[in-house]
């Protein structure tokens, strides 16, 4: 007798836990060749909503822990992504028709990037801030500080793995708390770091995953007056001129869609594009 | 329905011809006692099915602006100062200062001693006995546990209303109604009541807080409802907010059914104010639904129902933004209180 497979249901990465979306909506997730591969959440305007609320309760305590214990909680990660490496490969060569030498390639490279940004954690200050000289009797420092909640749009083409990964990591460095629309086409990994994120150190609603269309999704996020910073690293196929429009309403930060194969490339300016640069003075005591 | 020949009775004697006797712990028990028992599942599942109602676009624009028309803005913490209630009574009279036909909130609730400091901030503003304008509330009789002698539960009641409370928020004796002592509740509330008569002869109105967090049993919820109406209460009142669970949507069902039942045995309408808890819109628009299901639309008003809270405001500003602007609104847009 043939077994009988138990496909399973991929939900939303939401506050810590794995909500199916409020809508009751799910699409069918296709592999390359357009067999059935799985059903994933179709998430609706609400689950951004919640998932907006889960990030901003999580941001005291992210932002406010200390560089080195975030630059800790980041690097755990990608020690759980290498344990998990067979899952992802196998999840990337059916959604996106790689090799299996292609996928582990990816996941390679995705780590890569992990353990490169939880290395900045505790020194992209040093870099950025700044002890200015000044015409008095004061210490002027100039710190980078969390701009907040971010909200992104993964890359859609790109591959699925390391585009999310090299959108969501740069923008959790500093300590935002992220809410990340995925890959449309391929949104089985990015529910699959769900699951690592959910058993690693990272505190429940620091990033939280939405899988579903960004077309549908993205102009709600933009316009979002609880959202602090927009990143359309991937909606280059969405109408963003307007998603900037929207954002500009509420002063939000804005990074363009990028494509290509270097889209999200890991650099400095990644982490520095969410943070804001506090000046404090303070006199200099004469005893 | 009001044909009953209670509803002939003077109010004094109407409790005592439904009781069967004089107020003792004997007749009030052998009454509250005789009163049919609560099915918990039953109750719990109304309730359930009571909030799954979809409530929608232009019914929602309705339930946001009559929610804030029905709270009772509250700031009840050991730490309060004049300048606190101050700002709370700012934005009692103007809750979204970015929309000026955002309603006002039906009252202000505050410790004793600061009912002076809400009045004077009011203004013209006051209620003072009227319908128009906002009420100042004064939680008094040891709140919130209410362990104190008569003596000086009633000087606490009676410096509330000199100072100018419109209503009266007073906390049963919890120890005496679960030791089966019910005279002794009964007359508590009673004289509270007449500590409430102000010089001139009006009176404030008297809120029974039942603290249902600790009756433990729906039943208690149920018999401790019919003694502070018996006993002339205007309002019951689920909770003090101090003590965990505060107002939950069952208990508040079950003090409605008990309102609609003294009306339907009466003709007199009593007040139902569910206190703490209730933080989001979406609970808040689950009791509306309770409310006109079962006592009916014309409880929606501030004479007869009230929200206690603190926090729930600001969601339902946060809603109300929403709508207005049709993008989601933040805690950046209201205020922090």
């Amino acid at each position: 007798m043939n077994r009988l497979a138990i496909p399973k249901t991929y939900k939303l990465y939401i506050g810590g836990k794995f909500p199916r979306s409020e809508s009751g909506r799910v699409y069918e997730v296709l592999s390359h060749k357009g067999e059935f591969l799985a059903n994933a959440a179709k998430g609706s305007r609400k689950d951004a909503r919640d998932a907006v609320l889960a990030a901003r309760t999580a941001l005291g305590g992210w932002a406010g822990a200390t560089a080195y214990n975030r630059g800790q909680v980041l690097y755990r990660i990608a020690e759980l992504l290498e344990g998990r490496r067979a899952q992802f490969i196998d999840e990337i060569m059916s959604c996106e028709g790689l090799s299996a030498a292609a996928a582990s390639a990816q996941i390679d490279e995705a780590i890569d990037r992990w353990v490169w940004y939880a290395g900045w954690a505790d020194k992209y200050v040093q870099v950025a801030g700044n002890a200015n000289p000044v015409s008095g009797p004061f210490f002027n420092l100039s710190v980078p500080e969390p701009t907040g909640v971010v909200a992104i749009i993964a890359p859609q083409d790109a591959e699925s793995l390391l585009g999310l990964v090299s959108a969501i990591a740069p923008a959790l460095v500093a300590g935002n708390t992220v809410v990340v629309v995925a890959n449309e086409l391929a949104p089985l990994s990015a529910i699959s770091l769900g699951e690592v994120l959910a058993t690693s150190d990272v505190p429940g609603g620091v990033v939280n995953i939405v899988t579903g269309s960004p077309a549908e999704i993205a102009p709600w996020l933009a316009s979002h007056a609880d959202v602090n910073a927009l990143d359309l690293v991937g909606a280059g196929g969405l109408d963003w001129v307007e998603l900037q429009i929207n954002a500009a309403d509420t002063l939000k930060r804005v990074l363009p869609p990028e494509t290509g194969a270097d889209a999200a490339a890991p650099a400095l300016s990644r982490i520095l594009a969410f943070t804001e640069l506090k000046t404090v003075w303070h006199t200099k005591a004469i005893l | 329905m009001t044909s009953s020949p209670l509803a002939t009775y003077h109010p004094d004697q109407r409790a005592l011809a439904l009781i069967g006797g004089e107020a003792t712990d004997a007749n009030l028990r052998r009454y509250l006692h005789g009163i049919p028992g609560i099915d918990a599942v039953g109750l719990e599942a109304r309730a359930a099915d009571l909030g799954t109602r979809s409530i929608k676009t232009s019914s929602k624009r309705w339930a946001i602006d009559t929610i804030i028309g029905l709270i009772d803005l509250t700031t009840l913490e050991g730490a309060d100062t004049p300048g606190k209630v101050r700002s709370l009574v700012a934005k009692a009279l103007m809750p979204d200062p970015g929309d000026p036909g955002c309603p006002r909130v039906a009252a202000v609730c505050v410790y004793g001693d600061m009912v002076g400091t809400a009045v004077t901030a009011l203004g013209s503003a006051h209620a003072a006995g009227s319908t128009e304008g906002i009420s100042v509330a004064a939680v008094a009789t040891a709140f919130p546990s209410g362990r104190a002698s008569l003596g000086v539960k009633l000087a606490d009641v009676r410096d509330s209303v000199a100072a100018g409370a419109d209503e009266i928020d007073m906390v049963i004796d919890r120890g005496a109604f679960l030791a089966g002592r019910f005279g002794q509740v009964y007359d508590e509330i009673v004289a509270v009541k007449d500590a409430c008569r102000r010089a001139d002869g009006s009176m404030a109105h008297l809120k029974v807080i039942l603290e249902t967090g600790e009756l433990n049993t729906y039943d208690n919820v149920r018999r401790a409802s019919w003694l502070a109406i018996l006993a002339g209460g205007d309002f019951i009142k689920t909770s003090t907010g101090k003590v965990a669970p505060a107002a939950t949507l069952p208990v508040t069902l079950s003090m409605l059914e008990v309102v609609r039942d003294w009306h339907r045995l009466t003709g007199v309408q009593i007040g139902v104010k569910p206190a703490g808890g209730i933080r989001t819109s979406k609970d808040a628009i689950k009791y509306l639904v309770t409310v006109a299901e079962t006592v009916g639309e014309e409880w929606l008003v501030p004479s007869l129902f009230r929200f206690g809270a603190s926090s729930l405001l600001n969601d339902v500003l946060l809603q109300r933004q929403k709508m207005t602007t049709g993008h989601y609104s933040g805690p950046d847009y209201v205020t922090i209180d």
